[in-house]
């Protein structure tokens, strides 16, 4: 146990005097806490707060939502684009559990946001009062941490160290529920003083003793494979790896959180790993005899059967999180630390050990030579057609036509398992997708924060008609404020995941999957003031992409792709490597 | 295996439910749970006795370490230290034999009378969990009508290897 200080700088003076009330000291600690953007929608109990930040509309932005689940995916998308953390803001009650989506996908995904939440006065708490929730209860299982601010005094430290826990160690969202009368009361807030609060510490240094004894693994180790997640882009640890990858020649097997954090398209690079990872890069897991695992949790969708799991390899597992750390798999070395730190403490280690370096290089050749062949024998790959589009030549057109620089957003379906496939990413931070609560509805809204974070780049927020059907509302917000996201809908008339699941595990018994009667998709863009254009020919797909990447607004693009197409390949939930279908034989 | 946990958190409103909620969200299970405040008045000591192979109660102590305002969660099990549990006995023992015999197991687990009516005795015991179960599993015969247990408190020994005897000597109740 150690005990964290944090430093917060003085409330100006002319706030002392005037004995602010609580919505301003929000405001006021917000600002302090580098807050330019807030997603939200305003409701009863959140009134005072929307009251002061009109008055401070020149100091924080705020973008209206049209539902708060848009809101809180908005806050992490931005969140994610950008590194920094996102803010999103709602009523009571409905405001709170509409809200609870977002949340709980913030804390899957390891993402830092604050969601501020209004409460009923507190004289009423418990009294199941107008738009009454127990928010603290109901988040409580998908928070980092909640608060109720009981009293305007505590609102100030508890936003300050809200944002120190929402990014400290393994991020995640922290939610401040706020009752009506807090906000509205006014304190004697001299000065914020330094704040103290104990806590268990977790982002150590890497222990000197345990990287000796990693590096001297990974050194022996004869077919070692990298095994790498979301906490390589949280730590901005891409480039660490990428150089520690290529001292040892080490294959680099990303998982869906991770990619970006090593580029898709470098030699090392087997690609995604996992239920729909690439055979290389589950065969490489299978054989392994080290799995060196970083900023992973050994996720069901990337194990399989665990029992089974990599089940020759000695297990090197590196996380911030203790927790992580043997909860799956039990590790034969395990390094608490932050991602990055970690690497360059390898790397820094494997440096001064020349000779077995060089040897360590040798017998990775004939690893590689194995790999390759496992690579020619099963690349990612499709059937093409001359009369539909499919949906895997729409992701490689995209590729084609962004120049590999995109921001990708997806939701969650058969459009994500291809946009992963077959979009090679070259940095960190170039993939956002909703990876361990699999949140329909995410794409859109995820897009539209990722775009206010990073106004420099083309944003594509690639969705199925499913999902498009969600939160298709909070297109309007992308217009209303000038984020000129492209939307790409994967249009196969079905929930096209589960019908394959049904296909191929129910007998294809399509059960309630037939999404045949939808809207007009280019007519509802155009009802948003936005572009919508359609291609439902091979032919037409170039063009259509082209013209709506190439539009200076908010562009949807409807893309009729064939109907039953599948992912592949596929590893049956709860199996293994050696039950993957490939789909395609040769 | 049995394993007694002594985890140091905030004294404040919803806490103890973050401990306990954590315990069903991942389906930890708990035996007995018992909170109090320590020698600080902001900081309670919660004990929960829960069972789990190594790995189960690994993972528990590392889920509860993870809760922002835990300062410690220790698992007294592997190490020196005492336990307690008290249990309040309602004994439907009338007035003669029934009594007598009452009294006697009372004096043999230096347990105490603190209730006493024509129709009953309710009965203070305290001491290890074992302890306690075979006091009520003796009074079982004569009829216990209710009991309140308070579940296990636990703290770590002072100086172990000096002290560990004297105080075994102490909970022993050998007839």
């Amino acid at each position: 146990m150690s005990s964290q200080t944090l430093t917060v700088d003085p409330v100006p003076r002319s706030l002392v005097q005037q004995r602010p009330r609580g919505a301003e000291i929000l405001i006021q600690a917000l600002v302090h806490e580098g807050v330019e953007s807030i997603f939200g929608y305003p409701g009863g109990a959140v009134l005072h707060i929307y009251d002061e930040l009109w008055r401070a509309r020149d100091r924080i932005t705020h973008y209206l939502v049209r539902h708060e689940q848009g809101a809180v995916h908005m806050a992490e998308g931005y969140a994610r684009a950008s590194g920094r953390v996102g803010v999103a803001l709602v009523t009571s009650g409905p405001g709170a559990t509409n809200a609870l989506t977002g949340i709980a996908n913030a804390y899957m995904d390891s993402t830092p946001i604050v969601v501020i939440t209004g409460q009923v006065p507190t004289r009423l708490i418990g009294t199941d009062a107008f738009q009454e929730v127990d928010t603290v209860g109901i988040t409580r299982s998908c928070v980092k941490h909640n608060y109720l601010v009981r009293d305007v005094r505590d609102l100030a430290p508890i936003v300050h160290e809200a944002f120190y826990l929402a990014r400290r160690g393994r991020p995640g969202p922290v939610v401040i529920d706020i009752p009506k009368d807090v906000s509205a009361s006014q304190t004697s807030y001299s000065r914020l003083k330094n704040i103290t609060f104990p806590c268990i510490e977790t982002s150590l240094p890497p222990d000197p003793s345990v990287v000796q004894t990693a590096a001297t693994a990974i050194l022996k180790a004869e077919r070692p494979v990298l095994y790498v997640g979301g906490g390589i882009v949280n730590s901005g640890a891409a480039h660490a790896l990428r150089v520690l990858a290529e001292q040892l020649k080490l294959p680099v097997a990303p998982t869906l959180m991770g990619l970006g954090g090593f580029p898709s398209a470098h030699s090392l690079c087997l690609n995604m790993l996992g239920m729909h990872g690439t055979y290389a890069a589950n065969m490489a897991v299978a054989e392994s005899d080290l799995l060196i695992a970083i900023g992973v949790r050994f996720d069901d969708r990337v194990t399989g059967k665990l029992a089974t799991f990599a089940p020759n390899a000695k297990v090197i597992h590196i996380d911030i999180d203790p927790a992580n750390v043997g909860k799956n798999r039990a590790p034969d070395i395990s390094l608490i630390a932050d991602a990055r730190g970690a690497i360059e403490a390898l790397h820094a280690e494997i440096l001064m050990r020349e000779s077995e370096t060089l040897q360590s290089l040798k017998t990775r050749e004939r690893w590689w030579t194995t790999i390759r062949a496992w690579q020619r024998e099963q690349p990612l790959r499709f059937t093409g057609s001359r009369n539909q589009i499919k949906p895997q030549s729409v992701v490689r057109s995209l590729h084609r036509l962004t120049n590999g620089n995109a921001l990708i957003v997806t939701d969650v379906g058969q459009h994500q398992m291809w946009a992963a496939q077959f979009y090679p990413f070259s940095r960190a931070r170039q993939w956002i997708t909703s990876g361990g609560l699999g949140a329909m509805g995410f794409g859109i809204p995820a897009a539209i924060g990722a775009q206010l974070a990073r106004r420099d780049q083309l944003v594509v927020a690639i969705v199925g008609d499913g999902g498009f059907q969600m939160t298709n509302q909070e297109l309007i917000v992308a217009m209303q404020y000038d984020l000129p996201v492209k939307v790409l809908i994967m249009n196969n008339g079905y929930l096209g995941m589960v019908r394959q699941w049904q296909e191929m595990f129910y007998e294809r018994t399509y059960s309630e999957v037939d999404l045949s009667v939808s809207p007009d998709f280019v007519k509802l863009a155009e009802a948003y003031g936005a572009l919508g254009i359609r291609a439902t020919k091979p032919e037409e797909l170039e063009d259509v992409l082209a013209k709506g990447l190439s539009h200076h607004g908010v562009a949807v693009m409807d893309v009729v792709v064939s109907k039953e197409e599948n992912v592949f390949p596929i590893v049956p939930a709860g199996g293994n490597s050696r039950d993957m279908i490939v789909g395609i034989r040769n | 295996m049995r394993h007694t946990l002594s985890i140091v958190v905030a004294d404040q409103p919803g806490e103890l439910s973050r401990i306990v909620g954590l315990f069903s969200a991942r389906g930890f299970n708990i035996e007995t749970l018992s909170v109090g405040q320590t020698i600080d008045a902001n900081w309670s000591r919660v004990t929960v006795v829960t069972r789990g192979d190594d790995r189960t109660i690994e993972q528990i102590v590392k889920q509860c370490e993870r809760l922002a305002r835990v300062r410690e969660v220790i698992d007294v099990t592997g190490q020196p230290h005492i336990e307690r549990e008290m249990a309040l006995i309602d004994v439907a023992a009338t007035p003669g034999e029934m009594r007598q015999e009452v009294l006697s197991l009372v004096g043999v687990f230096r347990a105490k009378v603190v209730d006493i009516s024509e129709t009953g005795m309710i009965i203070e015991a305290s001491g290890n969990k074992e302890k306690v179960e075979a006091f009520i599993e003796l009074l079982r015969p004569i009829g216990i009508r209710d009991v309140t247990r308070t579940g296990c408190i636990a703290i770590g020994r002072l100086s172990p290897v000096t002290t560990t005897n004297v105080v075994q000597e102490d909970e022993s109740f050998v007839i």
